[in-house]
């Protein structure tokens, strides 16, 4: 078993690009931890990392491809789901994971990842929620909570907020969970699984922005943000995402809430080959 | 049929189903797409024959998506393609610079209808040339085709793949809806492995291997997902290896090598044809469907006496603008037939130097050029 906190042994710097830092996150971000989740739980699930590639969008998460040393893709604003789709439809041996910020894959992006859990296909969708467009200076984004102070809301957000596990569990996502970056062992096991299921997996990671959107509502800065939304957590592993909505300065529901089975777009599509060749077969 | 199911023969089809059928002859194995006149026979062939074939086919949310898909399914190995529509364009043009910048072979096919926006969704424009010249933001060079026929769009589609490998860009065919909509015979050969080309692979390791590092024809070769490369692509700014450089050195070393591998290269990518053209004072320059009504408009001037010939584009970008600039040398006027307001033709009329006159004729979309009216213009320009 992998230990994530032996330092003497860093086990995640194999899978860093160190000539490429020091990254450009801000003091206090929780990228860098999911970041650390994500790459222990590589060894955690014994994948083979030759296999594995990684797709980002634009943003602050979007970096994420830029630093890890796997095969990795800093795409377009929002379409890291499709790119990641035509990966995993051209070769069905790789673990493909989407890496991107709530912006980048709710809004710009909502299309794709509605449809991305719809057609189950083999994919594991890593989400950093931090409430707000970091890289470009705190807008309202579409997770912001109401009420929400962003550079762009100055008389507090006037949009309910999207409660992205209840979405993903409609649009047919077999793997919803949602952890904040201080729970990180729950979220290196989530991740784990995540990669190692069949379909599509979401997974939303709370995450403090304490520069911009922490500084405008009044949030703790540096390491106490963090320990602010751990310590508003409720654990309810099952809950039913109806029930995870998010409120200003509201207790955060986190926990496994979905993990079933359901055929694959792979599944499906083998059947499909299946089929058309049949037909050819018969023909001849 | 051959043993990989690719069709072999003599068929009555009509042009978007020949371009599907010369990306499966080509090797393609992916197709992403959105349902849109008048390229919707496009999908539809690809979603019957790539199961046939052992590919993929898949319908996409939007074009932003299938574009996107195209790129993704690429680097993941296989030759991919998709094909639309002036709208569905549009929405391409954004995935399509992260292609030229991340160096993507694919091939984008576009079976023009008459525009701006919804326009005539049933019928023939060729409003969409210029922007598949500038249609994303940014200085690049791409590639892109015109097909005159069925035969030529399946012919022409295997080329597209070819560039496309060869020079890590996406390729377009700028094809029509009579072109895409016309059936016609077309002759489909056993198509050799060694009439394909297939995108350079690295000949280092995982440790020596920098994504970018282009040598003598600017093209660096592609490692693709899952070998064991380890390889970052951005559509940042990058170096060799591959990661973001935010200095104007930097961008200035990518963009020109980006647009000098299409430059440099133009010899070996520009394709035209000529017909008459050697004592002619008055060539029509033509492209896409335009050529065939254009033959008769030459055909009928020389029987009045006037010394026409046509040329032929058979790749509009990069522009034969060597090839014009000779011609102005010895004609009186270039007359461009075009289903637009005037688009080559300010690139004729640039090459052209003002040592030969270029004389639009336009239409506005919805059905195609009667031989008469191109006569007349070389009437007026001969005059």
């Amino acid at each position: 078993m992998n230990d994530g906190l032996n330092v003497e042994n860093h086990s995640i710097e194999r899978y860093l690009r160190l000539d490429r830092l020091p990254h450009i996150w801000c003091a206090g971000c929780g990228i860098g931890i999911a970041v650390g989740c994500f790459l222990r739980a590589i060894d955690r699930a014994n994948i083979d990392p030759d296999k594995i590639s990684l797709v980002s969008g634009i943003g602050c998460t979007g970096r994420v491809a830029g630093y890890v040393k796997l095969d990795s893709f800093h795409t377009t604003h929002g379409r890291a789901i499709p790119f990641a789709t035509g990966l995993v439809l051209a070769n069905p041996e790789l673990n493909v994971v989407v890496f991107s910020g709530d912006g980048d894959l709710a809004a710009i992006g909502g299309n794709h990842l509605i449809h991305a859990a719809r057609r189950n296909i083999d994919m594991t969708v890593i989400c950093v929620n931090n409430f707000n467009y970091g890289m470009t200076g705190g807008q309202v984004g579409p997770t912001a909570p109401l009420e929400a102070r962003t550079s762009t809301t100055p008389y507090g957000n006037f949009e309910p907020a999207f409660n992205l596990p209840y979405l993903m569990s409609a649009s047919g996502a077999t793997y919803v969970a949602r952890w904040t970056v201080l729970h990180a062992r729950q979220l290196e096991r989530a991740i784990a699984e995540a990669m190692t299921k069949p379909g599509f997996s979401f997974i939303e990671v709370i995450s403090p922005c304490p520069v911009v959107y922490g500084r405008m509502n009044k949030e703790p800065k540096g390491l106490d943000s963090m320990h602010f939304y751990q310590e508003k957590s409720v654990i309810r592993n099952g809950a039913d995402p109806k029930d995870a909505d998010i409120e200003l300065n509201g207790p955060i529901l986190v926990g496994k809430f979905i993990d079933e089975t359901r055929p694959t777009l792979r599944d499906r599509l083998c059947q499909v080959s299946a089929k058309a060749q049949e037909k050819v077969k018969a023909k001849v | 049929m051959t043993e990989n199911q690719e069709l072999e023969g003599e068929f009555f089809i009509n042009g978007d189903v020949a371009c599907a059928e010369g990306a499966i002859s080509a090797g393609c194995r992916f197709f992403a797409g959105y349902p849109i006149t008048p390229a919707t026979e496009v999908a539809e062939r690809m979603s019957t024959r790539l199961p046939q074939v052992g590919g993929v086919y898949v319908q996409m949310e939007d074009e932003l998506a299938s574009m996107s898909a195209v790129l993704g399914a690429s680097w993941g190995g296989v030759k991919a393609m998709t094909s639309t529509s002036g709208p569905g364009f549009s929405l391409m043009m954004e995935n399509l610079g992260l292609g030229v910048m991340l160096e993507t072979p694919c091939v984008l096919v576009n079976i023009q209808r008459a525009a701006p926006s919804t326009g005539l969704p049933t019928m023939v424009g060729q409003g969409d040339m210029m922007q598949a010249r500038w249609g994303s933001h940014g200085s690049y060079e791409i590639i892109a085709l015109a097909p005159t026929s069925p035969q030529d769009i399946f012919d022409l589609t295997i080329t597209a793949f070819n560039l496309s490998e060869k020079y890590r860009v996406p390729v377009l065919i700028m094809s029509d809806e009579v072109v895409g909509h016309m059936s016609e015979k077309v002759i489909m050969p056993r198509v050799a492995q060694e009439a394909l080309i297939e995108r350079r692979r690295p000949d280092v390791g995982p440790e020596e291997y920098l994504p970018y590092r282009a040598d003598g024809d600017l093209v660096p070769p592609m490692a693709m997902a899952g070998e064991g490369y380890h390889f970052h692509v951005t559509g940042l700014t990058h170096d060799e290896r591959g990661y973001p450089v935010m200095t104007a050195e930097a961008q200035d070393i990518l963009v020109r090598r980006l647009v000098d591998k299409i430059r440099l290269n133009r010899h070996d990518i520009i394709k035209y044809k000529e017909v008459q053209v050697e004592d002619a004072d008055i060539i029509v320059c033509a492209y896409g469907v335009s050529v065939r009504i254009a033959q008769s408009a030459v055909r009928m001037a020389r029987d009045e006496g006037i010394r026409a010939g046509l040329l032929h584009l058979v790749t509009i970008w990069p522009f034969a603008e060597e090839r014009i600039r000779e011609l102005s040398l010895q004609a009186k006027a270039f007359v461009v037939p075009e289903i637009n307001y005037g688009q080559i033709v300010l690139e004729v009329e640039r090459c052209a130097g003002g040592r030969a006159r270029a004389i639009l004729v336009p239409h506005m979309g919805g059905s195609v050029h009667s031989p008469q009216t191109i006569l007349e213009a070389i009437r007026e320009a001969a005059q």
